[in-house]
């Protein structure tokens, strides 16, 4: 008897718990993020380890990067549009796999890497006008004479594991009866290092991660990047779902960084100048996808690039 | 929080519902294109690969290993094999396991040039073989030094030679000594195989990795590779219980304590 009644009341109590939650919750759903900024007066960004240029460490938990300077405008805009005198930022490397969950929960206001919008995601998080278009390309030695990927058929081809590419390729050898033997580097550092040691005849990737890979190699004449657009994906700043507000602000920024006509000479600092921290061009022209992208702001998914 | 089990019914390669979600894994129907589920048994079937290997080259090389560091003291051949066994297991305890998978993986093979032809899966077996069996010899180690004296003098005493000495007299008791440690060892070759995925092969890991971004349903795609692995190592924790009670001799130290050392 005396159990059943006090896992009763533990049950009504646990009820009330979550009834108060869900309530308090319901009061600042306007904006939780912009309410967390400005009551401790810090935001915290995701940021990539090794995503040259788009989003890297430049030593010394020092960032930086393509997305993490125009984030860092972005969050110039907020600060000033929130009244602040001063925000602190502070970096938090996510991952491939931990990116999305990262902030689901909150633990980062805004992830700027090198992450896909695509319908999957949508469905966890936000995503801000795309402001690079990434398209996935092959990078080979350049003295093994692979021109396309028609010529990769049972060759051993490197990508990331936690990327789209992998499923990418999947689907390309479905649609061409064609059979890559594929192998999977922990991350891009390591992809690349299973095709500089020779285990690997081609890395599939992004065409930022390739170019920034092979600029940041001992020897980036030994490598080029072939053959022809295998997917064209948005890349764009990740923000928290259910955050329309917040959301609003970020894309308000990007506008006014647009146009203000900023875009070109970010371009122009981290794709075809010398790049902290070891000076490295990484040499990737402007792509007319990425152009139309900043002349047509949108937060189109992947979906609707591919769609032919 | 709900679950969608459902995900594992979709194809890989366009997310649709396959025809045959669970018939195909006991090969009855066959999809047109593998669903997660059909994924998720060949990952399963790299982690029993890879840890199976692993652990069988472990328990040879333990064995003969922790054997060589208990040998007496009796001539120079003898002596030098304690120290090479010693050193084996101190060089192969005292470095991370992920650490000896990268070493077998990148570094030996830039020197050991055949070693490149060799898949990616042996070298990882290899190193959590190696990994594994200098837990092993410890062991078996502890397990010889565990009888007593006598043991050793009565086989000298009835002019027995030193392999004689082992082959009849101290590991048939010895190895029956150590099975409860062997047990937990053998379960650390399964868990410990999810550093392959570091080097390309397709295991439960890598799967649970890539399946989780593709699909993006972590908590159902963890839950699922997380039930295989405990599956897994209770089935070897089962396997190890029946060869315990099995070899079991009556009178014996090891059968001293009867089921309570069983589980």
């Amino acid at each position: 008897m005396k159990n059943t009644y006090f896992s009763r009341r533990l049950q009504s109590s646990a009820v009330l718990a979550i009834v108060t939650i869900l309530v308090s919750s319901g009061v600042y759903a306007s904006s939780v993020t912009m309410e967390k900024i400005k009551s401790t007066g810090a935001v915290t960004m995701g940021v990539r380890e090794s995503s040259i240029p788009m989003s890297y460490t430049t030593g010394d938990s020092r960032f930086d990067g393509y997305h993490v300077e125009i984030c860092r405008m972005i969050l110039g805009d907020i600060k000033d549009k929130l009244g602040m005198s001063t925000l602190r930022i502070n970096y938090q490397p996510v991952t491939s796999q931990n990116r999305v969950p990262l902030v689901q929960n909150g633990t980062v206001d805004i992830e700027c890497g090198t992450t896909t919008n695509n319908a999957a995601r949508a469905k966890d998080v936000g995503f801000a006008n795309t402001l690079y278009v990434e398209e996935v390309r092959i990078a080979v030695k350049a003295n093994s004479g692979i021109t396309s990927i028609g010529q990769l058929a049972g060759k051993k081809v490197a990508t990331t594991t936690g990327t789209t590419s992998v499923q990418l390729l999947r689907k390309h050898e479905k649609a061409n009866g064609v059979n890559f033997d594929e192998v999977f580097g922990k991350d891009h550092a390591d992809s690349f290092l299973l095709l500089e040691s020779g285990r690997a005849d081609a890395f599939v990737m992004d065409g930022s991660i390739l170019a920034g890979n092979i600029a940041n190699s001992k020897n980036p004449k030994d490598f080029k990047i072939v053959g022809e657009v295998l997917s064209t994906e948005p890349i764009a700043i990740m923000v928290p779902k259910n955050d329309p507000e917040f959301k609003a602000a970020v894309n308000a920024a990007i506008a006014k960084i647009v146009a203000k006509g900023k875009m070109p000479g970010l371009w122009n600092r981290w794709f075809l100048s010398p790049i902290p921290p070891k000076n490295i061009v990484v040499g990737l022209e402007l792509s007319p996808a990425t152009k139309n992208a900043w002349a047509n702001l949108n937060d189109k998914p992947a979906e609707d690039y591919n769609k032919k | 929080m709900t679950l969608d089990l459902g995900v594992f019914c979709k194809s890989t390669l366009d997310g649709e519902v396959v025809e045959h979600c669970f018939s195909s894994i006991f090969g009855l129907g066959q999809n047109a294109d593998p669903s997660y589920l059909d994924w998720l048994m060949k990952a399963w079937g790299w982690t029993l690969g890879v840890a199976g290997l692993g652990l069988a080259i472990a328990l040879i090389l333990g064995a003969v290993m922790g054997t060589l560091r208990t040998l007496p003291d009796n001539g120079k051949v003898s002596s030098l094999l304690v120290r090479l066994s010693t050193a084996w297991v101190e060089l192969f305890r005292n470095i991370p396991v992920l650490v000896q998978v990268f070493l077998w993986y990148h570094v030996i093979p830039a020197f050991v040039l055949p070693l490149k032809a060799l898949p990616s899966y042996w070298l990882v077996s290899i190193a959590l073989g190696f990994f594994t069996s200098a837990r092993i010899a410890e062991q078996v180690r502890a397990g010889i030094q565990s009888l007593p004296s006598g043991q050793r003098a009565a086989a000298t005493a009835l002019g027995l030679t030193t392999f004689q000495t082992y082959r009849y007299v101290i590991l048939p008791m010895a190895l029956r000594i150590v099975i409860p440690p062997l047990t937990s060892e053998s379960m650390n070759a399964i868990k410990n195989s999810s550093v392959a995925f570091a080097v390309s092969v397709p295991e439960l890991t890598l799967f649970a990795m890539q399946a989780q971004e593709e699909t993006s349903h972590g908590v159902e795609i963890y839950l699922a590779v997380t039930a295989l692995y405990a599956l897994s190592a209770f089935a070897v924790n089962r396997v190890m219980a029946l060869i315990e009670k099995r070899s079991r001799i009556p009178g014996f130290i090891a059968a001293s304590n009867d089921a309570s050392l069983a589980h």
